[in-house]
């Protein structure tokens, strides 16, 4: 049982006119089984949250906590931070030119498990996480990323939630871009690493549809850099008919 | 043993061919105050296939030079080691050939000729190791309808000096690939040079280098296409960690006014993996004629990218690893196009080295 804990959390960025203040702070506990999603207006700042949580490097902290079980989050390297189990799955995944898939995975798979996993049962294990996301065994061979369509992309990243097995995932807008088979099985991804980690999951989006799939036990609205309401699953359908009017002109 | 006459122009550093190198770490290469031996260092790593000789013949150059150094090669050797390979011969494995001595006393001054004849086909690696001093005056010959990839190693000790010239002449329909790595010595020139004698040739001049804290590695290509429908590409990819290191990449294209139905591109990425370290390049093409297919070139120097070694990172993988992987991917490029894992897994794990030991 884990506890994702953000507390107060204020960021900025470094810009050419100065310092911009985007996150104006975020209170937001989530806890290992738990789904809670974030729903909010184009340049609220729920990315910034998302890669704030993962430690991109672009991004001050300038008030505030993140603590993961108690451990401070915030004093963690970028690597550090996905070995206490934190999973940042991306809006827009970066293309690594000549670093093949299978070579990202292993390194990367070796570095959480503390040793290098047995090549045998490692290469049915990617096989099958591949298989249970319908991408081709061929892009095993491929360049991370490079030269993978929008959904491509996506669903690389759900099949690296598999492998790596978190505890806490942070999906960023993981839906957009999805045809609606694809959706599908993105969404399974989703729910078989929950239903066999007990994965805590805070899913940024901007469409029910994928609430179909994942059932949220919570949805925050957030905007202008803080969350604004939060509520139960029926929230979500509420904001689909109405929108966010009433939440930015406060 | 004997030291060299100085009836040729010795370079000073203002001209435009040497205003990159640092002539004081040549050993007197460049103004013949080197004691030279007569050492044969090139031989061949293993018993050659039918169709193939390599001895030591009187041959006279097959093209002009105007490098003082190659000048002075050529007054200064005795004779010349001829890899031949006969017409019609096709080589599944790659000709081996490497250095059986060396010394940092005195400079070997070497005349190599590989000659294709017509439509043989075959790979040939050449090794260049150890502790040497070495000019060298290397010319290839394809006859029509041949195809060479022939690659050349610089993994030599770190004290060593190599100053040397490719010189590929490429006849009709043949096509000449180089696969060019710079990764060991002290101070390494080197001048692929590219000459097309009839339409349809090709040539195709690939390069890595990777300088670390003060090595200084310099990749000079001349092509010049002096006929019609000729088509040349040039990439070259280096990395420059830790202080002093300098690397120099010049790609010169030549498309003369007769020369219609060009095709050329060229290339040059360098990564800054540290602060202290420099990394010239110039594309330089000339053009004399619009009758052409194509003619471009790019030059980029940058560092580490952030956004990838922060997605890397975001997946456990340690900075340094992440670095690893990032320089490796970088580099994989050219390196994968070695049909030799053995090779290919020999210089990427040589590139790990280079990039722990400077700590970059
Ligand atoms: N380098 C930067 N310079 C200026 N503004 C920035 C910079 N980086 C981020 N921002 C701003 O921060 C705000 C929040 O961006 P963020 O990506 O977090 O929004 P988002 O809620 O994820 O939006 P979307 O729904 O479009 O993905 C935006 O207004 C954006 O323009
Ligand atoms: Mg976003």
């Amino acid at each position: 049982m884990s506890t994702l804990e953000i507390r107060g959390l204020k960021v900025s960025v470094n810009t050419d006119n100065g310092t911009v203040d985007i996150l104006k702070g975020v209170d937001l506990t989530i806890k290992s089984g738990e789904t809670h999603a974030i729903m909010g207006p184009n340049g609220s700042g729920k990315s910034t949250l998302a890669y704030s949580i993962a430690g991109h490097p672009k991004y001050t902290i300038t008030g505030g906590s993140v603590t993961l079980d108690g451990a401070d989050v915030l004093a963690m390297t970028v690597d550090e931070r996905a070995k206490a189990g934190l999973f940042l799955a991306m809006q827009y995944p970066v293309e690594v030119p000549g670093v093949s898939v299978s070579n990202f995975l292993r390194t990367a798979a070796t570095a959480l498990r503390g040793e290098a996993p047995k090549l045998r049962t490692w290469v049915a294990e990617v096989k099958g996480a591949m298989e249970a996301l319908n991408m081709d065994a061929s892009f095993a061979t491929r360049n991370v990323n490079e030269g993978f369509s929008g959904g491509e992309k996506k669903r690389h990243e759900i099949m690296q939630l598999e492998l790596l097995k978190p505890k806490m995932a942070i999906l960023d807008e993981t839906d957009s871009g999805l045809d609606v088979d694809a959706l599908r099985i993105v969404s399974e991804g989703v729910n078989r690493a929950k239903a066999d980690n007990n994965l805590g999951v805070l899913l940024i989006t901007h469409y029910t549809r994928i609430l179909k799939y994942i059932k949220p036990d919570f949805v925050h609205v957030f905007a202008n850099g803080h969350i604004v309401e939060e509520g139960g699953p029926d929230l979500a359908d509420k904001l689909e008919a109405n929108g966010y009017a009433d939440y930015v002109t406060k | 043993m004997s030291v060299l006459a100085t009836n040729y122009l010795t370079p000073t550093g203002r001209e435009e061919a040497w205003r990159f190198t640092p002539l004081k770490r040549l050993r007197g290469l460049h103004d013949g105050t080197c004691v030279t031996s007569q050492r044969h260092s090139l031989i061949s790593k293993a018993p050659l296939p039918a169709g193939v000789t390599f001895t030591r013949e009187a041959l006279s150059p097959l093209a002009v030079s105007d490098d003082v150094i190659i000048e002075r090669v050529r007054g200064g050797a005795v004779d010349v080691a001829h890899l031949s390979i006969a017409s019609n011969t096709e080589l599944a494995d790659a000709i081996f050939l490497t250095r059986s001595e060396g010394s940092l006393d005195s400079a070997e001054l070497s005349r190599v000729r590989i000659s294709l004849g017509t439509h043989a086909k075959a790979t040939v690696i050449v090794e260049n190791i150890g502790e040497t001093v070495l000019a060298e005056d290397f010319e290839i010959s394809l006859a029509p309808g041949s195809c060479l990839t022939f690659v050349s190693l610089q993994e030599f000790d770190s004290k060593s000096v190599y100053t040397a010239r490719h010189h590929a002449v490429v006849d009709k329909d043949a096509t000449f690939k180089s696969i060019t790595v710079t990764v060991g010595g002290d101070v390494v020139r080197i001048l692929p040079t590219v000459e097309f004698t009839a339409p349809g040739a090709s040539a195709e001049l690939l390069g890595v280098y990777f300088a670390t804290t003060g090595q200084f590695f310099e990749h000079r290509m001349h092509v010049d296409h002096a006929v019609p429908h000729a088509k040349s590409r040039v990439n070259y990819k280096g990395a420059l960690a830790g202080r002093d290191a300098h690397t120099v990449w010049i790609g010169d294209v030549l498309i003369r006014a007769v020369a219609e139905g060009t095709d050329t591109y060229e290339l040059n990425r360098n990564l800054l993996l540290t602060d202290g370290a420099r990394a010239d390049s110039v594309p330089n093409l000339e053009i004399e004629t619009g009758e052409i297919v194509g003619a471009g070139h790019a030059s980029t120097t940058g560092r580490f990218d952030d956004e990838q070694l922060f997605y890397l990172m975001s997946r456990g993988i340690t900075l340094e690893d992440a670095r690893r992987l990032v320089v490796r991917g970088f580099f994989n490029e050219i390196i994968s196009e070695i049909n030799n894992e053995e090779v290919q897994e020999r210089l990427m794990n040589r590139i790990d080295g280079e990039l722990e030991r400077a700590g970059a």
